[in-house]
């Protein structure tokens, strides 16, 4: 810390003000920036279809920066992301779609698909509500709800698998992902009417009523591009927090060598818990999101096959670096809209040019590295910068 | 710490700017594409352009046999109507997007064909959960959606706009149990159902409540996850039943599989199941442990009517003598419901579109005679099938009126 800002203001401005002003109020501030820009200027420019493929980009961006935090930074290899994601999708979906329908007027006579959307001004901007009215305000309670659940249950997973290592952690993870969809299938019918959610009772949501292997659709789609890229770039600015802080350290110096990192006092378990209770927070966060862009969403998103989706980002991004799966999740969510014309060979090409690029650049698009480290004008200060390379 | 600030915020300015575009770019992207291609089709007050309709279905994945010949159907349906001279002039033509079977791109497909591609009506999906995940984006943006098979009973109550031309779960359920009941004379029926696949979980509970109702009796009922390779646990406890009847509302993929488990156990009663059954690959899988079985379907290629008799001879020479499966046919007849009205509509508009549709009655169709009801469902008779013969194929047993 310099003490130049120290002397500009030596009494005005206490170092918790200060912190909080470039912690928290600094980074909220531009993501609500971004979040705006991408509602009102992005949005509209780009066209309806654009904009709902931008909407799941960020989705994907947001699960690659999490997973990011296991795989990349802690150097773990955790095949079971999609689990997180799946309970963070069914909780705040469960949370947003009871709340909507206890609170339907029946008398409205409108269709229910749109009427529990009522509440979402940026979705519906029927002109009944203010900016940012309660549809949304409950969406980002539930998610944030789905976002702590997850993070408990990777608690709850990751204390006992984390002491494993390699193989024996991939297969625990894939365990865990394949329970949770299996567990999802035995979840109750959706409930869909007004009077019938009245009459149940506690005992009734033990197993709760999710719709099983059906699926929980009719859920309110709340989640517009502002929310979604809020919180894509609160995300980022997140995990390059925890990456620059004493725990990011710590992270780093155990996917680079274990036994290391022990012996300079790093406590190998705790760290790796820690990292896995955070992606799965921000998984769960990302599903309940997902969840409220309009989807039907099926106990299959805990499948494996989502999993590898979001390992594929990190891996092709460059472990650890987050501008790296950043790009990676954009490229690789367009391009499979991109190629649409292409029909049935859209698939094939899709694989070849995951190919290619793991061929180009086998350590990912940056490697280990940050894009700015490749800046020009950055470049010159780079002896400044304490890079950590394998 | 001002400097340090700095830095800190171009650095992550810079990260952000630079996702930010790039998002940007590729979205813009295919956002101009999409204005090229909009901006390739005339305006509408030009009477004579084609009228564009969409069709999304899993044409690639674990259920691709699903979505090809329902477009195959729907193909061919077309290329009938623009050789008679299209719609008061105007020819059709048909944009189409895979969906793999994910919600998530039948979204995003049908988010396209609606909003980039301004199709005036849609046709899709087969599998319920999908025609779930579209449905609400043809419904806001006002566009008619007609799914040709789509059986779930919850696809049609999203709104005014979505239609379909199947009948729906609960009725092929009762068609099965009516089957098993009065012409199998089975008092005893075991059930072995996919506990991940909606469509099989609500048929069988829909089988078991109309059965129970005719007086018989389910004597065991098992489950499997779709994809699993062996069933010995479950078909054991169904053997120790001794069922007159095993009713699998399955997919194709497992049914085969299953029957060929449930003649090396020594279970020979017949097998009975829904439309899922429906692809050639079964016959082809399970061989001779498949023969004698029944199962509910849209229409049978061999059945005596006229307008099936026509269809077929249509597609096998459209597709080199191919015999069109029951999705095939439903895609036709979804198409040339949507064609009937259209003409009736003379508008391509959504809303008199809409009510055209939902005003059809009793319209010749393929898989029977089909009228629109209140529900925007179709009322509409189930055929039972027999898999037997030389080669192995579906041939017609029984019909059942709703």
């Amino acid at each position: 810390m310099s003490g130049e800002l120290q002397q500009l203001v030596p009494t005005m401005m206490p170092s918790a003000a200060r912190a909080l002003l470039k912690g928290v109020a600094l980074p909220v501030a531009s993501a609500l920036v971004l979040g705006l820009v991408m509602q009102f200027v992005v949005g509209p420019a780009i066209g309806a279809y654009p904009a709902s493929v931008a909407l799941q980009v960020g989705i994907s961006v947001m699960l690659a920066v999490s997973l990011n935090i296991v795989n990349g930074y802690t150097g773990q290899f955790s095949i079971g992301h999609a689990g997180f994601f799946a309970v963070g999708a069914y909780v705040g979906a469960g949370i947003s779609y009871y709340a909507a329908l206890s609170g339907i007027d029946p008398a409205s006579g409108q269709q229910p698909s749109q009427a529990l959307s009522n509440g979402a001004w940026l979705v519906w901007n029927d002109g009944q509500n203010f900016l940012f009215s309660y549809g949304e305000w409950r969406m980002i309670l539930a998610s944030i709800v789905g976002g702590c659940v997850a993070a408990g249950l990777g608690y709850i997973v990751g204390l006992p698998s984390l002491r494993l290592r390699g193989d024996y952690l991939a297969i625990v993870t894939l365990g865990f992902g394949e329970i949770t969809r299996v567990l999802l299938t035995q979840t109750k019918p959706q409930i869909f009417d007004r009077d019938e959610l009245a009459a149940t009772h506690a005992k009734d949501w033990v197993i709760p009523p999710m719709g099983g292997a059906t699926g929980f659709s009719d859920i309110p789609a709340y989640a517009s591009l502002m929310w979604v890229w809020f919180f894509v770039a609160v995300m980022i600015f997140f995990a390059y927090r925890v990456k620059q802080s004493s725990t990011g350290r710590a992270l780093l110096s155990i996917r680079e060598d274990e036994i290391a990192a022990r012996s300079m006092g790093v406590n190998i378990t705790k760290y790796k818990v820690r990292a896995f209770v955070l992606a799965a927070g921000l998984a769960g966060l990302a599903g309940s999101l997902y969840a409220h862009t309009g989807q039907v969403i099926r106990p299959q998103e805990a499948g494996f096959q989502r999993s590898f989706e979001v390992i594929i980002f990190v891996v092709l991004g460059g472990m650890g670096s987050i501008s790296g799966v950043v790009l990676a999740a954009i490229i690789l969510s367009i391009l499979p809209e991109a190629l649409r014309d292409l029909s049935e060979y859209r698939l094939i090409v899709y694989a070849l040019l995951l190919i290619l690029m793991m061929i180009v650049r086998p350590k990912g698009l940056f490697g280990v590295r940050e894009i700015w480290e490749f800046w020009p004008f950055t470049r010159a200060k780079k002896s400044e910068k304490k890079v950590i390379t394998p | 710490m001002v400097g340090r600030l700095a830095t800190v915020v171009r650095r992550l300015s810079l990260g952000l700017g630079l996702a930010a575009s790039v998002v940007a770019g590729g979205v813009v992207a295919i956002g101009a594409a999409n204005a090229a291609s909009e901006a390739a089709q005339p305006a509408k007050a030009e009477s004579k352009a084609p009228i564009v309709i969409g069709h999304y279905g899993s044409l690639t994945g674990a259920e691709a046999t699903f979505g090809q010949s329902t477009s195959e159907g729907i193909r061919l349906a077309i290329k009938e109507l623009n050789a008679s001279g299209g719609i008061d002039g105007r020819m059709v033509e048909l944009k189409e997007y895979d969906t793999k079977g994910d919600p998530k791109e039948a979204n995003l497909a049908v988010t396209r064909l609606v909003k980039s591609d301004k199709v005036v009506a849609v046709l899709g999906e087969v599998a319920s959960g999908l025609s779930l995940a579209a449905a609400p984006v043809c419904q806001k943006a006002g566009v008619p959606m007609i799914s040709p098979s789509s059986t779930n009973v919850r696809v049609t109550k999203v709104g005014d706009m979505i239609f379909r031309v199947c009948f729906i779960d609960p009725f092929q359920g009762l068609a099965c149990a009516k089957f098993a009941s009065e012409n199998l004379k089975a008092t005893k029926a075991a059930m072995l159902y996919d506990q991940k696949a909606p469509y099989s979980v609500d048929l069988a509970k829909e089988f078991k409540k109309a059965f129970e109702k005719m007086g018989g009796k389910v004597v065991a009922e098992q489950t499997y996850s779709g994809g699993d390779g062996d069933f010995t646990a479950q078909l054991t406890n169904i053997a120790a039943s001794k069922p007159e009847v095993l009713f699998v509302p399955g997919y194709y993929t497992d049914v085969g599989n299953i029957a060929l488990q449930v003649r090396k156990l020594g279970i020979t009663c017949p097998m009975l199941g829904g439309d899922g059954w429906d692809s050639e690959q079964l016959g082809k899988t399970a061989g001779k442990a498949i023969e004698g079985s029944f199962y509910s379907n849209h229409y049978a290629p061999d059945q005596p009517d006229e307008q099936v008799k026509q269809f077929i001879s249509k597609y096998q020479s459209a597709y080199g003598g191919k015999t069109p499966d029951g999705l095939a046919a439903l895609g036709y007849d979804a198409a040339n419901i949507l064609f009937d009205a259209m003409k009736r509509a003379k508008s391509t508009d959504g809303k008199p579109l809409r009510d055209a549709i939902a005003a059809t009655k009793d319209f010749k169709a393929v898989t029977g005679t089909i009228t629109i009801d209140q529900n925007r469902d179709a009322k509409k008779s189930a055929v039972i099938v027999e898999m037997k013969g030389d080669p192995l194929g579906p041939k017609f047993k029984a019909r059942v009126e709703p």
